[in-house]
């Protein structure tokens, strides 16, 4: 029996109320009134009373009402219109609503007995069919949810909505098919653009495999005198990927012959490590899931950057969510799992104002999201997966181009705390020993997430997978993240542990295996969401929220047990081995049998070529999206729990986003950690070696201006790059990684960690049919961390007193595009730091992109007073390595001398009530208006 | 004497026992973060403590509403001992989803001593959104042994849900009860930051109540947040200031005075 329950409102709902203001601001002005009801469809033969108790379970009766079925006192309304998910989309509400039910009648549901929930809207006023499918398209994704509307008659005639049990039903026989690969080239390279062929002729969705690759597996089953199955292809895709192996950073390139990652990045940490000697701060760099450095004697901090922006495209709020959720994994996926301290984020977005339509087929039925969607959506994910987990999220940026309309980029990044020692361990050194077993902990399989890795190593096209889109679900998380990292790690109950990220069990597994050198899983025993997935399914599938961990013969028994007292699935899935192979069983018979060097290190070495492109020679254009207010963000993310807020995101009087922030995360220690981010992605078309040297000095200098230890900083480098297949975008790419090993290896910043992406391009059509590519500019975010050995020396960005002197550190240049200059920035950054040390500072900001102008704006309304310069010569400059600092008028003299032969000047006074700048003035109210207007309704 | 034993909740999604384990322990009191399922399954006694902490987070992620399906499990498993540990002389709080989930297992505010009957409710803030902020709370006169020798202070909010809702039967009774603690107020932090003093809507701006006998308390506000002085969103100000006039520099903030009460009670 299928049953309704509806759960209404008896007081005014807030959410209805502002779900009709947002319509009436996209411009549906006819809306009269909105009532919404939460309603859980259950399928099970439940008695009347067993249901009104659940109905009871549901409702909060001081606020709420529930009805069985249908509601009896309709509210007014001429158009009902449902929203639910598709089957086998994670639907986190009627998980929960299980769990309820069970628990209250001590009884587990069976299969077969399912809950579902949707969204019920009834929308009044004169509205015509038209309109309520645009309202209705504004409301949800087709990608995930499923809609139903109906009108006021029909749904009276029918007594309701419509039951609709969204189950899946796989019907198909369960198999593993054999490989042909004794075929044509022109074969060869179909399989590795579109997938496998089916047996009804469609193809199973990118391998991103080019012919290079198929020919080297093509060559090594051969030897093997044997076809490969389809489960290993797919194996082989995913640990191939360009997401995975990183290729293009792997390859030789021109006369690099290491390639680079391991000349420009790996080789500036290893130089910087070496010439630091002893006072080398890394620990754990390159070769876990974060990079990680030294925070005190006891413990070390990780932290680790990872993007998620074709999932984003197709479905905002579940690639943000999952994005976050992802990075926080890489966390409690580091050594023998650290503790998540701190989230940051970054979008890239197009100008939310652009409504002209993109699609992504030349038929144009598959229209992509708006950028107001994808903005409002990527928000709302990262909001769900931060506050729910209970980490802080005290730093991000908001950046805006055209160039990012066919794919935003979603920058998700963790911070982690970890003790040196986990119990008797070592806690960042792991290894899996043979024998131990393999265990799956946390969420259930599904084809969510299919062909995740290999998806984002191409671009964006109407051959892109609708099953990389998934949800997260931040609380089966939460559970075995405090279960592992609060209780499992200290009684060193397991030898190894990885994140279930890109690929799956195929990447965790295989990647462990290398620890112990090799591997056997049984595939059966993966706990699914649904029967009926293929094996290639089970093994490559990306379902969300788990971790693989290598748990000892002995600790077994504990390990199960402590995990099932804290709600957490935990499965024995196989045995960690030293046979040299990763072999996959299903149902006792062996299906996949590779060897681990060949799975590893087995693809081919290209050697790519670069071709310098013309430089463009353009002015830097100032977009003001780009410096304005984004508060509406900061203050929805949680920047307070675990009480380790020092900096907070939002600064001063006027609530002024800040550069950077810090954090303390050990509650009886005074030591800090700041955090910070810069990218300049206008810059790369005109220099890529100045814009990659401008992200390290701006992320290394926002650190310094808030009082961190510039001799304990370290970096992390995100690459978005598009169209990575052309030399020329290539030549940008070796130049830009020139200017990060330069400018590193000159600070001592070493790079910890870093992850990148390749093919940031949308394939598609105008509204006018016409087809279009969207490359972004490609973009390089620096991530900086760094550690402030006393939090209470932190400078933040308001002026606090009338009278205090401004000063100008820092050299300008007459130069249209900005200045790097590591030598003398080096030294101010030194005396900066000894000037804070000594409390000679009582404000400082780093000036960044926007200009001296933008610094001044935000210092005006921080502080809520008046700035009256004498000076208006350095007001365009846009050069690098310059800070502004107010200071009390009585440590002038010993401010003066700290600095002197460095390149600074006083340029004005704390007065008045107006930002003065050689007489031009501005007032608080339009200088607000500037800085906050354009998200003010956001 | 020795020290009154805390035992803070944790698990499916609760998320602030660590930093409310360090407020009790700060304070002078012994803290325990204890599993839900550890006090199903017996392993751990209630009634081997003094004070009971629901502390904040995100139980099943709000859904059902928040706090709603804790309770549930709260009252499906525990509520014969919860309700014999009320009923001693003993200390209960609950911090915002903690508070969420109280008010739904009906332990605030049990008008008539009616526990387990759900009076108040806490519905979605105003703006439907998320919001995190500093808030400044006016305390009420009342009996409530937490907050004896608690001034006016501020302290961070974070939550979806924290708009205060009865009906007016309920409110005048809570009223003349004595029960309503804390009210949002304007104060030091929305002065300075141009911020609108009721954060979500709450009905007679109120931000914390307790039942009848003062010794259960709820709030939306964290006031382990608030325990330092470098907690503060102004305290860069603050210390220049004090600096100037040849002040100290305070370590710690206002929210530590509620959990020296509690271990205060008990001595």
């Amino acid at each position: 029996m299928v049953v309704r329950i509806e759960v209404t409102s008896k007081v005014l709902d807030t959410r209805a109320r502002v779900l009709k203001e947002r319509l009436d601001s996209f411009g549906f002005k006819n809306i009269l009134d909105i009532s919404i009801a939460d309603v859980y469809t259950i399928e099970k033969d439940f008695s009347k009373k067993q249901l009104k108790e659940i109905g009871q379970l549901l409702t909060n009766p001081v606020s709420q009402k529930f009805n069985i079925n249908t509601d009896s006192a309709l509210p007014n309304f001429s158009w009902a219109v449902e929203i639910g998910f598709l089957p086998g989309v994670t639907d986190n509400v009627a998980n929960t609503t299980k769990e309820i039910i069970e628990d209250f009648f001590k009884d587990k549901l069976r299969d077969g007995d399912r809950v579902y929930t949707s969204r019920l809207i009834f929308i009044n006023g004169k509205i015509s069919k038209l309109e309520i499918i645009q309202i209705t398209e504004s409301l949800f994704n087709p990608l995930i949810q499923r809609v139903s509307i109906k009108k006021r008659d029909q749904f009276i005639k029918d007594s309701g909505m419509d039951q609709v049990v969204p189950e899946v039903k796989l019907n198909h026989e369960v198999k593993v098919c054999e490989v042909n690969l004794n075929i044509t080239d022109e074969d060869l390279i179909k399989i590795g653009k579109s997938g496998i062929e089916n047996e009804d002729g469609t193809r199973r969705g990118p391998l991103a495999l080019d012919l290079q690759y198929m020919k080297t597996i093509q060559g090594y089953f051969k030897k093997l005198k044997r076809n490969p199955k389809d489960i290993e292809i797919e194996s082989l895709a995913q640990t191939w990927s360009e997401h995975c192996k990183h290729t293009i950073f792997a390859d030789p390139i021109d006369d690099i012959k290491d390639g680079l990652y391991k000349t420009f990045i790996k080789g500036a940490t290893e130089k910087i490590r070496k010439k630091l000697g002893k006072k080398d701060f890394c620990v754990s760099v390159f070769t876990d899931n974060s990079g990680a450095i030294e925070f005190d004697k006891d413990f070390l901090i990780t932290h680790k950057v990872e993007t998620h922006n074709s999932p984003s495209a197709l479905d905002p709020f579940g690639g943000a969510i999952t994005g976050i959720g992802g990075v926080n994994r890489d966390t409690i996926g580091f050594g023998l799992g650290a503790k998540p301290v701190a989230n940051v984020y970054g979008f890239c977005f197009a100008d939310p104002s652009d409504t002209s339509s993109l699609f992504k087929d030349s038929k144009l039925t598959q229209k992509m999201l708006s950028p107001r969607r994808i903005l409002d959506g990527v928000i709302a994910g990262i909001n769900a997966g931060g506050n729910q987990s209970g980490i802080p999220t005290p730093q991000g940026f908001l950046y805006f181009d055209k160039s990012y309309k066919g794919k935003p980029l979603v920058f998700c990044g963790t911070l982690g705390i970890i003790p040196k020692k986990a119990g008797k361990r070592i806690s960042h050194l792991k290894k899996a020993e043979n024998g131990d077993y393999i265990v799956m902990v946390g969420g259930r399989v599904g084809l969510d997430g299919i062909h995740g890795a290999t998806f984002s190593s191409e671009a964006l096209s109407s051959g892109s997978p609708a099953s990389a889109v998934q949800i997260g679900d931040p609380i089966t998380q939460k559970k075995f993240s405090n279960a592992i990292v609060k209780e499992a790690r200290d009684l060193n109950l397991y030898n190894s542990i990885t994140d279930n990220g890109a690929g799956g069990l195929s990447c965790s597994v295989s990647e462990m295996a290398k620890e112990s050198n090799g591997c056997e899983v049984n595939l059966e025993k993966v706990p699914l969401k649904y029967p009926g997935l293929d094996p290639w399914q089970i093994w490559i599938s990306e379902s969300q929220e788990r971790m693989t961990l290598s748990v000892p013969k002995k600790n077994l028994e504990r390990f199960l047990d402590l995990m099932k007292k804290r709600g957490v699935e935990a499965t024995v899935i196989g045995k960690f081995t030293n046979s040299g192979k990763c072999q996959v069983r299903f149902k006792n018979k062996l299906k996949v049998d590779l060897d681990l060097e060949f799975l590893h290190n087995g693809l081919p070495k290209r050697n790519l070529k670069t071709k310098k492109p013309k430089l463009l020679k353009k002015k830097l254009v100032v977009n003001n999206l780009n410096y304005s207010s984004f508060e509406f963000v900061s203050n929805q993310y949680d920047h307070e729990v675990q009480g380790s807020s020092v900096l907070k995101p939002l600064q001063g009087r006027g609530r002024v986003n800040a550069d950077a922030s810090i954090i303390k995360p050990i509650f009886n220690s005074n030591k800090g950690v700041a955090i910070s981010q810069a990218l300049y992605p206008e810059l790369t078309d005109i220099n890529p070696y100045l814009m990659a040297s401008y992200c390290i000095d701006e992320a290394v200098r926002n650190l310094v201006v808030v009082g961190a230890n510039p001799q304990k900083i370290a970096l992390l480098d995100n690459f978005c790059w598009c169209s990575s297949n052309d030399p020329e975008r290539l030549w940008q790419l070796k130049e830009s990684l020139k200017g990060c090993f330069d400018l590193a290896t000159f600070y001592n910043t070493p790079f910890i960690s870093g992850k990148d992406s390749m093919f940031n391009d949308f394939n598609g059509f105008n509204e006018k049919g016409r087809p279009v590519k969207i490359s972004v500019l490609p973009t390089l975010l620096i991530s900086s961390i760094g550690i402030v050995e006393d939090i209470e020396k932190a400078v933040s960005i308001d002026p606090k007193f009338s009278g205090d002197l401004i000063y100008l550190l820092g050299e300008h240049p007459k130069e249209l595009l900005p200045k790097v200059n590591p030598k003398i920035n080096q030294r101010i950054y030194q005396i900066y730091h000894q000037a804070a040390d000594n409390g000679l500072i009582s404000s400082g900001i780093s000036i960044t992109r926007g200009g001296l102008k933008e610094a001044l704006i935000k210092m005006f309304l921080s502080g809520n007073l008046g700035l009256e310069l004498n000076d208006n010569n350095t007001l365009n400059n846009l050069s690098s390595g310059r800070i502004i600092v107010t200071i009390n008028p009585d440590l002038k003299i010993q401010f003066e001398k700290l600095f002197k032969g460095l390149p600074f000047k006083q340029i004005g006074t704390i007065q008045g009530d107006k930002l003065s700048i050689k007489g031009q003035e501005t007032n608080l109210k339009s200088a607000e208006k500037l800085y906050k207007d354009s998200f003010r309704s956001f | 004497m020795s020290k009154p034993k805390v035992l803070v909740f944790s698990g499916y999604g609760l998320n602030c026992e660590e930093e409310t384990k360090f407020a009790f322990d700060e304070a002078g009191g012994k803290a325990e973060i204890v599993h839900i399922n550890d006090l199903i399954d017996g392993s751990k006694k209630l009634e081997q403590f003094q004070v009971l902490a629901f502390p904040g987070g995100f139980s099943y992620g709000d859904d059902t509403g928040s706090g709603n399906a804790y309770a549930n499990k709260l009252r499906n498993h525990l509520w014969e001992k919860i309700d014999k540990f009320i009923k001693g002389d003993k200390l209960v709080i609950g911090i915002c989803n903690g508070f969420q989930i109280i008010v739904n297992l009906g332990l605030l505010p049990a008008l008539g001593k009616n526990y387990g009957d759900r009076q108040v409710a806490l519905l979605h803030n105003d703006n439907a959104r998320y919001t995190v902020r500093w808030v400044d709370l006016k305390v009420e006169e009342c009996s409530s042994p937490w907050v004896k020798n608690l001034p006016d202070f501020f302290a961070p909010i974070a939550h979806g849900e924290g708009k205060f809702y009865a009906s007016d039967k309920v409110l005048k009774k809570l009223n003349e009860n004595k029960q309503v603690v804390f009210r949002y107020t304007l104060r030091e932090i929305c002065e300075l930051q141009n911020l609108d003093p009721n954060p979500n809507g709450s009905l007679e701006d109120i931000a914390g109540i307790t039942d009848e006998s003062g010794k259960i308390l709820g709030l939306m506000p964290h006031p382990e947040r608030a325990m330092f002085f470098t907690q503060f969103p102004h305290w860069t100000y603050l210390k220049e200031k004090f600096k100037r006039e040849g002040k100290p520099i305070p370590k710690f903030g206002p929210g530590l005075q509620i959990f020296k009460n509690a271990v205060n009670y008990f001595k």
